[in-house]
């Protein structure tokens, strides 16, 4: 897995409540086998009409956000289905944070797995980077994941809570099915109790 | 004596298989089930990791989303992505040794609804699944979730999940239902009053009397939709109901072994004075059918009321309601019950069990759908099927001018060639009303099986109860 350890970038804002994985990636593109190349179709329906034109109002179709590398979005970002494919979406095409006051559960873990880092803040300061990312490209958003601060183009730090297994699989980009087999021992020791206990699981 | 502990806790304790100093466990998984959309990647990892399915007899495969679900089916799937995707699945269940239910079983179908028909899920189980409506399965008191493709193979390699205890939810239903309210009318109702976020971060727990007055059947459908109310799972403790439904199914313990399971579900409760972080109670006599108006499942009104507006709402939710009424192409003040509708959805892992079906055909029986509706029956397994033909349901259907289809996921969601064109408007069972979840500017409302059967009869949004 990439590394994640520190970010300046263009934050793009999308407002909108409840964006959903449906949004994020259209299931038509959820047909292929590899996790590499949805980045064109992050936000499709949103991003392009049906003749597959941009929609130049769409934030990441604006000159200033085509290079965004975080998102800065309103309440409950990743609702809906469990699809990776939102986030591989999100990470193909060069997004390596999103900013909220929540996530959905499934879309959060998801992040984590892919070097992606979700942030969440209170309302205030995500409304004040909303501000921030309105400015466009002459705003740059910065993020330390090592001392776990947010800071806005203006020079206003924010710290956010991250979980500490995952903060430290995101900043050393480790594999964590190797930290887990690591365990077998303890898996194994499991199994053979339920084995005895519960011969029908 | 040690503390009082909600049926969550208990779950999660007898499967804790090692924890870390910071609290981090090892969460073991009982049932690992696997369909074709999130699992093709993970395989994938597998093999270039050299690594092995750790217990293939826990590991239960069914392609569903993208298989047609039109009688012709056995001609092959068209579309070349979604053959690649289903022969991929047919080829990893077949190297890794896994359980498979292939396109040509009589007993594939929703993965979801597969897995309880065949006995895969019981009581005090955890299960997983790359996919959101895992949720489903902890109808029987098992705790039950989606999970991303990543740890599908986290899952395959190991037979664990790395995971955090979540919070404890109660929602309680009290007292009876009223008639032609049903088990889909309770948890879309039970979304509306909590909001897709108000259960995020917890494990739903639903009980009171209108939950326990429920079959197998409709207790699946309130948990399925556990995750539309943002929920980690939704769980339901195993009784009576419970144990029948399991007793003799194909995987379910037998003799001895069924005793001692029985023995040991109904430990599977909530203690006395156990603490719920949250808790919302809903007076069953106060639900009634519900439809939903926008395009998120929070957005849920009694089929009497009229679309709402955007000022009835505050924060983000007046730009959202907006943007909804706009792509639903509704005005406020409309009547629920005066939206024409030209698409009939019947069946999802939400409502495509016996039981729907039944609901469905007892409001249909001896009429017929409105001149130009398109109005589709999927049952969601094959076992499912059989049983309707075998009732006489599929005839009703028929009759009354739906078609019959073979199991699968179907128009719940658009990844196959059921698909709705921009601008239609679907009375569904199933459980997202997303923008383009049925198809590209498709427009969805969802409601239960009796409410789309009489959708389909008059051709709007219509209260069932004036058709029983
Ligand atoms: S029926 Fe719909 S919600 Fe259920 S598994 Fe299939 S696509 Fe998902």
């Amino acid at each position: 897995m990439d590394k994640f350890t520190e970010l300046s970038g263009i934050a793009a804002p999308m407002p909108l409540i409840n964006i959903d994985t449906d949004m994020i990636i259209p299931k038509v593109f959820l047909k292929t086998i590899k996790r590499s190349g949805l980045g064109v179709n992050l936000f499709d329906e949103m991003r392009y009409d049906n003749d597959g034109n941009e929609i130049p109002d769409f934030v990441l179709n604006k000159p200033q956000y085509r290079n965004s590398e975080i998102i800065v979005a309103g309440d409950n970002f990743g609702c809906g289905s469990s699809r990776e494919h939102a986030p591989w979406a999100i990470k193909d095409f060069g997004i390596r944070c999103v900013i909220s006051t929540s996530f959905a559960d499934i879309f959060f873990n998801n992040c984590f797995k892919n070097g992606i880092l979700p942030i969440v803040l209170p309302k205030e300061q995500v409304d004040l980077l909303m501000q921030d990312a309105e400015k466009g490209s002459n705003a740059r958003i910065q993020i330390d994941l090592a001392i776990q601060t947010v800071t806005s183009s203006d020079g206003v730090v924010m710290k956010f809570e991250v979980d500490n297994f995952k903060k430290h699989c995101l900043l050393n980009g480790l594999d964590d099915i190797s930290l887990s087999l690591e365990k077998s021992d303890s898996i194994e020791t499991y199994e053979t109790k339920v084995a005895d206990i519960h011969p029908w699981v | 004596m040690t503390a009082p502990k909600t049926l969550y806790d208990k779950i999660w304790e007898a499967h804790v298989a090692h924890k870390s100093e910071d609290g981090t466990c090892l969460l073991y998984i009982d049932r690992h089930l696997v369909h074709e959309v999130t699992s093709p990647q993970a395989f994938e990892g597998l093999r270039m990791a050299g690594r092995k399915v750790r217990a293939p007899e826990k590991t239960i495969a069914v392609p569903d989303h993208n298989v047609p679900t039109t009688l012709d089916r056995a001609k092959g799937i068209d579309n070349e992505e979604s053959r690649i995707q289903v022969e991929a699945l047919d080829k990893n269940a077949k190297d890794f040794g896994v359980h498979y239910y292939p396109v040509s079983d009589v007993r594939q179908g929703i993965v979801h609804i597969v897995g309880p028909e065949q006995g895969w899920t019981l009581p005090g189980m955890t299960v997983v699944c790359g996919d959101s409506h895992t949720a489903t399965h902890g109808a029987f008191g098992s705790l039950a979730h989606g999970i991303g493709t990543s740890e599908v193979e986290h899952v395959l390699a190991t037979q664990t999940l790395i995971q955090k205890k979540s919070k404890n939810m109660k929602v309680e239903i009290t007292g009876k239902l009223r008639p032609g309210v049903t088990a889909k009318d309770i948890t879309l109702c039970v979304i509306g009053e909590t909001g897709t976020a108000g259960g995020t971060g917890y494990v739903i727990e639903y009980c009171g009397e209108a939950i326990r007055d429920l079959s197998m059947e409709g207790r699946m459908t309130v948990c399925n939709m556990a995750i539309e109310g943002g929920a980690r799972a939704g769980l339901i403790a195993p009784d009576e109901t419970t144990y029948q439904y399991c007793n003799g199914r194909a995987h379910a313990p037998k003799g001895a072994k069924w005793d001692t399971a029985v023995a040991y579900w109904k430990t599977l409760f909530t203690d006395e004075g156990a603490n719920f972080d949250k808790v919302v109670t809903i007076k069953g006599e106060d639900i009634a059918p519900v439809v939903t108006w926008g395009t998120s499942p929070e957005d849920v009104l009694p089929i009497t009321a009229a679309v709402p507006s955007p000022n009835d709402f505050d924060g983000g939710k007046v730009d959202a309601v907006k943007r909804s009424l706009e792509y639903m192409g509704l005005q406020t003040g409309t009547q629920l019950s005066d939206i024409m509708i030209d698409t009939v959805f019947i069946g999802s892992c939400t409502n495509g069990r016996i039981e729907d079906l039944r609901a469905a055909a007892a409001i249909l029986k001896g009429k017929k759908i409105k001149d130009g509706m398109r109005a589709m029956v999927v049952p969601g397994s094959g076992l499912v099927r059989a049983q309707a033909e075998e009732e006489g349901l599929a005839d009703i259907f028929k009759e009354a001018g739906f078609e019959w289809r073979l199991a699968g996921c179907s128009m719940c969601l658009a990844m196959n060639p059921d698909q709705l064109a921009p601008g239609e408007r679907c009375a569904a069972t199933s459980n997202r009303n997303f923008e383009g979840r049925q198809g590209r500017g498709g427009r969805t409302h969802l409601m239960s099986p009796g409410m789309a059967a009489a959708a389909a009869i008059t051709g709007k949004l219509t209260d069932v109860r004036e058709l029983m």
